[in-house]
């Protein structure tokens, strides 16, 4: 294009605003211009501030000064970091677990189905996951609520003793979990069907007369078929698990005695309610190694794709 | 030993009859060929055989045993499927020995019962890679494979090669026929190509609308249909059919077929045609074969008759040509060198000693 | 196993064992689907009862799980308190602001990453996808302070104002929506491209009169997931938006009915429910779009 770049004197000027006219009609261009604000909502607003983050991190709490590495090493002295470590990974992974295996079993429930029928179970049985968690968590707070739960109603009548779900520590962590399956399980469900009816029928009728009973066609051709979608599912689910916010808050708010929180509720109780940002910003960091190994397991996912294809 | 036996065998889908009442007596070793247009119930009744589908009246055995509630598991059988049906996570050794894997035979067995099926199908290239990475052909082969390895009673293929192209198709074709001659095991056969079944067969069961039409050798249905629907499907280019009357004249009968051509009946004919002079709804069938060009000498029954020719078709080792009778097409097969044109009238030979009568309202062959 | 173990003179039965085992199979699928059911429905069901109860009712305590006198006090209290008809506003607004936002961004995006390809397309959509990995609960505190900072540089308020989620929510919905319209783009035909492109159109001409109308569902799709998430989102609310006129329903509910010690169950219920109410309209018409919404980003990807 050297009519813009060169000396304009000589050029006469129609020829000069047809080539910018056509560079700007050019496909790349274009294209380039749509995606624009795309880039830009996903600079401004995902990657400065996530790097930002990290600077805001290593600075004092009132932040002028820089402490480099003093918030963090603040925080390992803490007993209540490592809490939140623990709590954070146990929630994380086993509700997870649970979330894919009943995801698995329901969807099979499902898919034995007749077909008609399907769509009317599968309907009831993604409520929870439509529903906004905020509100869904509200209501399992009022069934544990400590005098009038609906749960230790049915326990005491059926002989049993109330269960202190929100104050015992414990039971706590149960409740968090249990909600937070409550609320994932569909997800994963309406995944595994789908890639369930993904499956070739005849593969089954073929394993049939190879021998096989319900198990082996189970873990001999529906599980390796359904390799990729488990994968892509539990590692989506790993990090919005670990990353989430709203059931804890709204079911315990991280107690009893701190024995619930999760970094994201924690980082917002220091970053937000206690006013220190640095330390919060620290906090929340935590969250970015499981997303630096999620990141690594899609790209090589995807490069295996277009190698493969 | 492993003879199969349907005994009134029938399938209701939905209060649709689909298969009505089969009866069928399949020798050991045999390969007979169920063959139809889709919908005739073919695809069914093998299904039925393998325990894919339940039996809604009838009876199955195999060698003896009754069937009917055995599950596909235990009646050792072996299947090939249209679409191959190979575990694509699998490579073709594991897809071989799933069965055998599942029966925990010993890995030293499975080892040479994979081998010696991959030697007999020409495979053995080809075991560690995965479908993905075959040829049409190639699966096919893996999916014959996967059934001789089984060293079942009988194999059941269920028109495995209508996914391939028409070449393919052809060498696959021997393929099975030399498999079927080396490996011995009794197979049943379904296809809606009618080449498939005269040329694979050892007998040939010609179904329509879940009943069977008849069942015979290859040629027995080619020269002796019993009924129209057979005489019709067997054989390509088809049968041409012709409305006709039968009129007596001095003890001789006559075929006539509209206004300008009527042939002589065959003398041997005469005692078996004589019932039905002057019926109504009577139909000549010939094959295109037996309708020639003029040669310098006539055969037996070689009746000789002119006509305009409509389109000609130039196949190279012969042409067909297509002419009309009273307003019904019909179609010949003379020599390329006849010269046969479009347009102009020739002068063709029918050759009475093949033609069949048959009774429309029946559909029977006379 | 071969065929002569089988006893041969089995009473002739029409229906034979394996249509038995398959029919004992549904009936327990049946048994299980009717528990998991109970299990995923208990909670909305006990808001909905919950809501028809009276305070007294409530303490009374007589059986959480029926509703003896069922009153619409409730919904009539919450309907007809401003608080509530503000969040409910606030939350409509943002949501429906957030939706047009993301299709306006997310639709070309999606057509020039799959169409159009240019030099990075695909590495860019690759990562795309991989900053929408990035947690809200990673940037909320870097974007407080950002928002913080830029209202002393520009004297603008951004705290505290609904409006600032508007700028956030995209970042949730955009992303996705991108990668879902991105497969529906895919399934086009390329000679349909080629045969408008013949016919003179220009790229935006394809953009709006072909690929938008057959994409439909997918766009239907991708517009009932950005709304429910903006309906849905929680944190950013409550570290941006403090006020009670500036709350969303999520937040406005949590924190406005929750006062001390006493909880009016009653009314908390009746607004979640309430609160609810939209997603689960949405849900039921368009279920099949909803699901779609969902399956497509994963099964397409």
């Amino acid at each position: 294009m050297t009519d813009r770049t060169a000396p304009s004197s000589r050029v006469p000027i129609a020829r000069r605003k047809n080539s910018l006219r056509l560079w700007w009609r050019r496909k790349s261009t274009i294209a380039f211009a749509m995606t624009l604000p795309l880039l830009l909502i996903v600079v401004a607003l995902v990657l400065y501030p996530s790097l930002y983050a990290f600077y805001l991190a290593t600075l004092n709490k009132s932040m002028e000064r820089f402490v480099g590495l003093g918030n963090f090493a603040f925080l390992f002295k803490r007993e209540t970091f490592w809490m939140v470590v623990r709590q954070s990974i146990v929630f994380a992974l086993s509700a997870v677990i649970f979330k894919a295996l009943i995801g698995l079993i329901v969807a099979h429930l499902v898919h034995n189905v007749p077909a008609k029928g399907q769509r009317k179970w599968r309907g009831m049985l993604l409520i929870p996951w439509v529903i906004p968690p905020a509100m869904s968590t509200l209501a399992w707070l009022w069934l544990f609520d400590p005098s009038y739960s609906a749960f230790n109603w049915l326990l005491e009548r059926a002989g049993g003793s109330a269960v202190p779900w929100l104050g015992d520590p414990y039971w706590a962590r149960f409740a968090v979990i249990l909600v937070n399956v409550w609320f994932g399980a569909p997800f994963f469900m309406i995944m595994y069907l789908a890639a369930l009816k993904s499956v070739p029928e005849q593969l089954y009728e073929a394993a049939s007369i190879d021998g096989a009973n319900a198990w082996q066609k189970l873990w001999f051709i529906t599980l390796p078929m359904m390799h990729n979608i488990i994968a892509i599912t539990v590692l989506f689910s790993l990090i919005v698990t670990f990353a989430n916010f709203d059931i804890v808050r709204v079911l315990t708010n991280g107690g009893p005695v701190d024995q619930t929180h999760v970094f994201a509720t924690w980082a917002f109780r220091i970053g937000i309610e206690s006013n220190d940002i640095p330390l919060g910003a620290c906090v929340s960091l935590f969250m970015f190694p499981i997303l630096a190994l999620a990141a690594i397991f899609i790209l090589r996912d995807v490069n295996q794709r277009t190698t493969e294809g | 030993m492993a003879q199969v036996t349907l005994r009134g065998l029938t399938k209701v889908f939905d209060q649709t009859p689909v298969v009505r009442g089969i009866d069928l007596e399949i020798a050991d070793e045999e390969f007979v060929v169920l063959v139809g247009p889709s919908g005739c119930g073919k695809s069914t009744t093998l299904r039925m055989i393998a325990g894919l589908e339940d039996i809604t009246g009838g009876d199955i055995l195999i060698d003896g045993e009754r069937v009917n509630d055995v599950p596909p598991k235990d009646r050792n059988i072996a299947m090939v499927f249209q679409n191959y049906a190979l575990y694509p996570h699998m490579t073709v050794f594991e897809n071989m020995s799933f069965g055998l894997r599942l029966r925990k035979v010993p890995k030293p067995q499975i080892q040479a019962r994979v081998e010696h099926a991959a030697r007999i199908l020409d495979i053995q290239e080809l075991l560690q890679r995965k479908p993905k990475q075959l040829s049409g052909g190639q699966r096919q082969r893996v999916a014959m494979g996967r059934a001789i390895v089984r060293d079942p009673k009988v194999f059941l293929f269920d028109e495995p090669l209508s996914n391939l192209d028409a070449k393919l198709r052809v060498q696959m074709r021997t393929e099975i026929k030399r498999v079927h001659q080396k490996v011995r095991t009794t197979t049943v056969y379904v296809t809606h190509d009618q080449v498939e079944a005269m040329t694979l067969a050892d007998r040939v069961v010609v179904m329509n609308a879940g009943s069977i039409e008849q069942v015979g050798a290859p040629n027995d249905l080619y020269h002796a249909p019993a009924t129209r629907f057979v005489a019709g499907f067997i054989g390509s280019p088809a049968m041409n059919f012709l409305p006709c009357a039968l009129e007596e004249t001095a003890g001789a009968l006559r075929v006539r077929l509209g206004a300008e051509i009527s042939f002589g009946v065959p003398e041997e004919r005469i005692q078996r045609y004589r019932p039905y002079v002057g019926r109504a709804a009577l139909v000549f069938g010939l094959r295109p074969e037996h309708i020639l060009e003029r040669r310098a000498h006539l055969e037996r029954q070689q009746q000789v008759f002119e006509v305009p020719l409509d389109v000609t078709e130039p196949m190279g080792m012969e042409t067909l040509v297509h002419f009309l009778v009273d307003g019904v097409e019909v179609c010949g097969r003379v020599s390329p060198n006849a010269g046969a044109q479009g347009g102009q009238r020739m002068q063709l030979v029918a050759d009475l000693d093949h033609m069949h009568l048959i009774d429309d309202t029946s559909g029977k062959v006379l | 196993m071969t065929a002569a173990t089988l006893p041969t003179n089995m009473p002739r039965t029409l229906s034979g064992s394996m249509q038995r085992d398959r029919r004992r199979a549904l009936v327990w699928s049946y048994v299980f689907l009717i528990v998991f059911v109970i299990f995923f429905l208990t909670p909305p069901v006990y808001m909905l009862i919950t809501s028809l109860k009276t305070s007294a009712e409530i303490s009374a305590a007589s059986t959480p799980w029926w509703v003896f006198a069922p009153t619409l006090a409730n919904y009539a209290e919450i309907l007809t308190s401003p608080a509530y008809l503000t969040f409910f506003r606030n939350s409509a607004l943002v949501s429906l602001l957030v939706v047009s936002i993301t299709m306006l961004v997310s639709i070309p995006a999606a057509f020039a990453l799959s169409r159009m390809r240019f030099w990075g397309s695909a590495t860019l959509a690759t990562g795309v996808f991989l900053t929408y990995l990035i947690p809200d609960t990673l940037l909320f505190i870097p974007l407080f302070k950002i928002f913080a900072f830029l209202h002393d540089w520009t004297g603008i308020e951004f705290i505290n104002h609904w409006w600032v989620l508007v700028i956030i929510y995209p970042t949730l919905t955009v992303p996705f929506c991108t990668w879902i319209m991105i497969g529906y783009f895919s399934s086009i035909p390329k000679e349909l491209d080629e045969a408008a492109l013949i016919d003179g159109a220009s790229y935006l001409q394809l953009l709006t009169r072909i690929f938008i109308p057959v994409a439909l569902p997918g766009i239907i799709a991708a517009t009932i997931f950005a709304f429910t998430v903006s309906w849905a989102q929680f944190l950013y609310p409550m570290a941006f938006t403090t006020s009670t006129d500036q709350l969303v329903l999520p937040v406005g509910i949590v924190t406005t009915l929750i006062k001390g010690d006493v909880f009016n169950w009653g009314q908390i219920m009746t607004g979640a429910l309430l609160g609810a109410a939209p997603p689960l309209i949405i849900y039921a018409f368009l279920m099949d779009y909803y699901i779609a919404g969902l399956t497509a980003g994963a099964t397409k990807g």
